[in-house]
């Protein structure tokens, strides 16, 4: 591995940070969950937690609201010592995974509940409520049992319980994920606009990297406890620092290559890098590459003289629309994946090629 | 997938016999209260004067009336002792939760007859607790009213009834999914705040169903007062037996076991009709 | 995934707790103390603790008579029980009929009334139809107001029981009456243990129904009952110390039994 181990790469936030997580550790019995993890938040900002179960995304959210305690490390919000307070005390709002909705009270009176907490009029109570539901669309079920709702509604009505209580940070956690899939492809468009709109911090937990990638103005990837990389959709998708994020978030091809003289050789590939990276230059050696279906195309002569060409026999063609996946044998049990715009059905050996600048290297782990 | 034949087998034999040993008795009570005990005799004459003695007797009135007492006594205690119990084990006792379960359902089933004896040795004059106070020199005379009083039959009943109130209400304790609670700490409530207005509502089917029970089997107990409860705490159901024994008078009796049924029915139906009010999803 | 939220300590309401269990307990921890005693059931401290009232109690004829005429009718209760519990349940579980509903509360309804009611509404019936009370009519008094509680555990037990193996036997040729052998009842084996554990204890612990529908030959608890009104030894405390300590050994084998079937159920769901 040429790569130096170097501190993952982070696109920092747009704003000021609203939420900071330092060295967070936290320990349940001998299973360490989070390591020594530390991130911000900026404010205003749509930031997704993305990872697979066990990777730690949740157990960050709970510790933001105060249902878990650090094993070790600080939460600072807002220039103030966030986790020695109890969840009641703490200007955070949770949106959570089954809704949490209170079965014995109306959509009103669900919605209402953070509100009677404190000191407010019954008139001005009244009115925000009002609002509230107004900004769901569900205000015409207030009278209604959470029971008598479809998940999608109930959805709509956890998230105006947590946003009426204006919290300076709003905590998601995997909300879409009980809906079937057109219902939720809507969702995410609204809660998109929402958060636009009232500016809140949104802090969205999911495994969905699609819904990430929607969403989110920074994806903090998450891997067995530690912070992967944490950047903007565009930048980690076409810029990933691991072989973990490289695979995690949409699809690549892993390419175990040897440098030697500037030149990148794996199986029937062969092309000249650029040898600076943003972390250290290549050096002779092993390194692992990243290279997209979508950078592999068909030979021709319009591409610049040096990109990497190679022949391949077409294995096997994935249709899929607008686009299709095909998998190419280069010979000698090396196998890749292309997207290609649909075209008729292929067979046998073709010329492909790709950019050099497209073939991205990565690490093996963080 | 069940034929005809089958589902029949299975249905009357039961039907039958419940038909014959439950709802025979019980027509069989109805109509004894309709009938006369005269010069000892039972004899067949239908009236309604037995309902008559009942309203107007004062003594049945005052009786029925610290039979209330006793059990609503009975329930407001056990509750008072079974609640906090049943949270605990519910939210508090993590893993040795099971365990304790245990502990407290386990003197449930055994025998009433040795717990109620176990108050009568513990409370009388010469008893285990007297001599305790003044072992300790805390009195030099025995108390009386330990024993032979009303606060002894209550003392036993709640006794008796506390793990039996402890059940149900433990139960829907632990129905309450425990992200509710969560989201009421996470839009402000404090925990005693989220008692009140989450826990609290989601268990009172349980407490309904505990305290009826409690209520129900305290009122038409006759045992304890018999026991440690002495002639200050005749209970409704003892002038029944009575009647039914030394004072001969089963018509009579029948008339009030079946004021206790109607009354015991009603109790039932009503908190049902709350319970199922109260029970959200 | 979530993690295991902490379990907070409560001290204050954990001391409350354990003054409630010693409420609970102390009582028949005295009395089992006291069957020790030699100078009798009351007085502190107990001193002298001998095994005198146990001897006395091993040597007394007349109760081990009725400790065996509680045997019997505890047994014939749980046959009659379960047998007429399973069919209820079989019938609620599966087939409808007009009154069902009526049908389950009116077995359920000995659980929930005072004991005095169903006793005396069958001393009635028994003397109305001519029978002597006797130990026959004790077991008819049990029999038909623990079918209750057979009711219950069965009709759980079959709600818990896959329907698909049902179904297969007959699919693959057996009639109806074998599969409920071969089939329905080896899984209910458990349901149908807990059960006769249950009605058993009840039965032997039985008092208020009993009382109206003994005849001349008496059970223990009314025999207990009845040396109760002659004055109070310890003898009583050492025979309720044994009452206890079985009645505690049957219903913890109960309620391993409940838990492991309990625990083999959410085993099967993943």
């Amino acid at each position: 591995m040429n790569l130096p181990a170097a501190s993952v790469m982070e696109t920092p936030a747009a704003n000021a940070a609203l939420l900071e997580v330092r060295s967070i550790e936290k320990r349940f019995g001998r299973r360490e969950v989070l390591k020594r993890l530390s991130l911000n938040i900026g404010a205003g900002e749509f930031l997704t937690m993305l990872g697979e179960s066990g990777s730690g995304k949740t157990t960050l959210l709970r510790l933001i609201a105060g249902f878990e305690q650090p094993t070790s490390g600080e939460i600072w919000m807002a220039g103030e010592r966030l986790d020695t307070l109890p969840p009641y005390k703490r200007r955070v709002n949770t949106v959570f995974q089954n809704y949490a909705l209170f079965p014995h009270l109306s959509v009103q009176e669900n919605v209402a509940y953070g509100l009677r907490v404190g000191k407010i009029s019954k008139t001005e109570l009244a009115e925000r409520v009002t609002a509230a539901l107004q900004m769901v669309k569900m205000l015409e079920y207030a009278a209604a049992r959470p029971a008598k709702l479809s998940g999608g509604q109930q959805q709509r009505v956890a998230l105006a319980r947590a946003l009426i209580n204006r919290p300076k940070l709003l905590l998601l956690d995997e909300p879409l994920s009980a809906l079937d899939a057109n219902l939720r492809k809507q969702m995410q468009g609204e809660l998109k606009s929402l958060q636009r709109q009232l500016g809140i911090t949104f802090l969205f937990v999911t495994h969905d990297q699609e819904e990430a990638m929607a969403l989110s103005d920074r994806i903090a990837l998450l891997k067995a406890g530690v912070l992967e990389q944490i950047a903007s959709p565009r930048e980690i998708y076409s810029r990933p620092v691991t072989a973990y994020t490289a695979e995690f978030i949409g699809q690549t091809n892993l390419l175990h290559a040897e440098l030697r003289d500037g030149v990148a050789v794996c199986g029937a590939l062969r092309w000249r890098p650029n040898l600076s990276t943003p972390i250290a230059p290549l050096k002779n050696g092993p390194v692992l590459f990243s290279l997209r279906p979508e950078a592999i195309m068909f030979a021709s002569s319009t591409l610049p003289a040096d990109s990497a060409r190679f022949r391949a026999k077409i294995h096997q063609q994935l249709y899929g629309g607008a686009t299709e996946m095909l998998e190419l044998d280069c010979g000698a049990g090396q196998l890749l994946r292309a997207r290609i715009p649909a075209r008729a059905a292929l067979t046998g050996e073709y010329d492909f090629a790709f950019l050099p600048s497209d073939a991205i290297p990565v690490r093996e782990g963080a | 997938m069940y034929s005809r034949l089958y589902k029949s087998l299975v249905s009357i034999p039961p039907l039958l016999w419940v038909s014959v040993f439950l709802l025979l008795p019980y027509a069989l009570m109805l109509v004894h209260s309709f009938w006369l005990v005269r010069d000892g005799i039972l004899v067949h004459d239908w009236n309604l004067q037995n309902y008559l003695k009942v309203v107007q007797n004062p003594v049945y009135a005052s009786v029925l009336f610290r039979t209330v007492r006793i059990a609503a006594s009975v329930t407001l205690l056990s509750l008072l002792l079974g609640y906090p119990l049943a949270y605990y084990l519910s939210f508090h006792a993590g893993p040795r939760k099971e365990l304790l379960y245990q502990l407290v359902i386990v003197p449930l089933w055994v025998s009433y007859l040795v717990r109620g004896y176990a108050w009568k040795t513990i409370l009388g004059s010469d008893g285990v607790l007297n001599g305790f106070l003044h072992y300790a020199h805390i009195t030099n005379e025995p108390v009386a009213f330990f024993l032979y009083s009303p606060f002894a039959v209550v003392l036993m009943l709640t006794h008796i009834y506390t793990p039996f109130v402890f059940l149900p209400i433990y139960a829907s304790l632990e129905h309450i999914p425990r992200p509710l609670l969560e989201a009421s700490q996470d839009l402000g409530a404090t925990p005693r705040a989220t008692f009140f207005r989450v826990i609290l509502p989601l268990s009172m089917p349980g407490l309904l169903a505990g305290a009826t029970f409690a209520f129900v089997l305290s009122l038409g107990d006759f045992l304890a007062p018999l026991l440690v409860g002495g002639p200050s705490s005749t209970m409704i159901a003892n002038i029944v037996q009575s009647l039914f024994g030394s004072a001969y008078d089963w018509p009579l009796g029948a008339a009030i076991s079946v004021c206790i049924l109607v009354l015991t029915i009603s109790l039932l139906v009503f908190s049902e009709r709350l319970e199922k009010r109260w029970a959200f999803k | 995934m979530s993690g295991s939220a902490q379990t907070r300590r409560a001290p204050l309401l954990g001391a409350y707790c354990f003054l409630v269990f010693a409420f609970i307990y102390l009582p028949v921890v005295i009395l089992i103390i006291y069957s020790f005693n030699h100078d009798g059931v009351g007085g502190f401290p107990p001193r002298h603790l001998t095994l005198d009232w146990y001897r006395q109690l091993f040597a007394d004829s007349a109760i081990w008579d009725t400790v065996l005429n509680s045997l019997i009718v505890a047994v014939s209760a749980v046959a009659l029980s379960l047998t007429l519990g399973l069919l209820a349940a079989l019938a609620l579980d599966r087939a409808s009929f007009p009154g069902k509903a009526l049908f389950r509360r009116l077995v359920l309804l000995p659980l929930i009334l005072p004991g005095i009611i169903t006793g005396l509404s069958l001393l009635m019936f028994a003397v109305v139809s001519g029978m002597h009370l006797s130990l026959f009519t004790v077991f008819l008094g049990h029999g038909t107001a623990l079918i209750s509680v057979a009711t219950t555990e069965l009709f759980a037990g079959l709600q818990k029981l896959d329907r698909a193996q049902e179904e297969a036997s007959l699919d693959l040729g057996a009639t109806p009456w074998r599969t409920f052998w071969r089939i329905t009842l080896p899984n209910l084996k458990l349901s149908l243990v807990a059960a006769g554990l249950l009605i058993f204890t009840l039965s032997m612990d039985e008092i208020a129904v009993s009382f109206f529908l003994i005849g001349r030959e008496n059970t223990l608890p009314l025999e207990i009952w009845g040396r109760l009104r002659r004055g109070i030894t310890p003898e009583i405390n050492a025979i309720s110390t044994l009452i206890f300590l079985v009645s505690v050994i049957l219903i913890v084998i109960w309620y391993r039994i409940r838990s492991r079937s309990l625990r083999a159920d959410a085993r099967e769901l993943h």
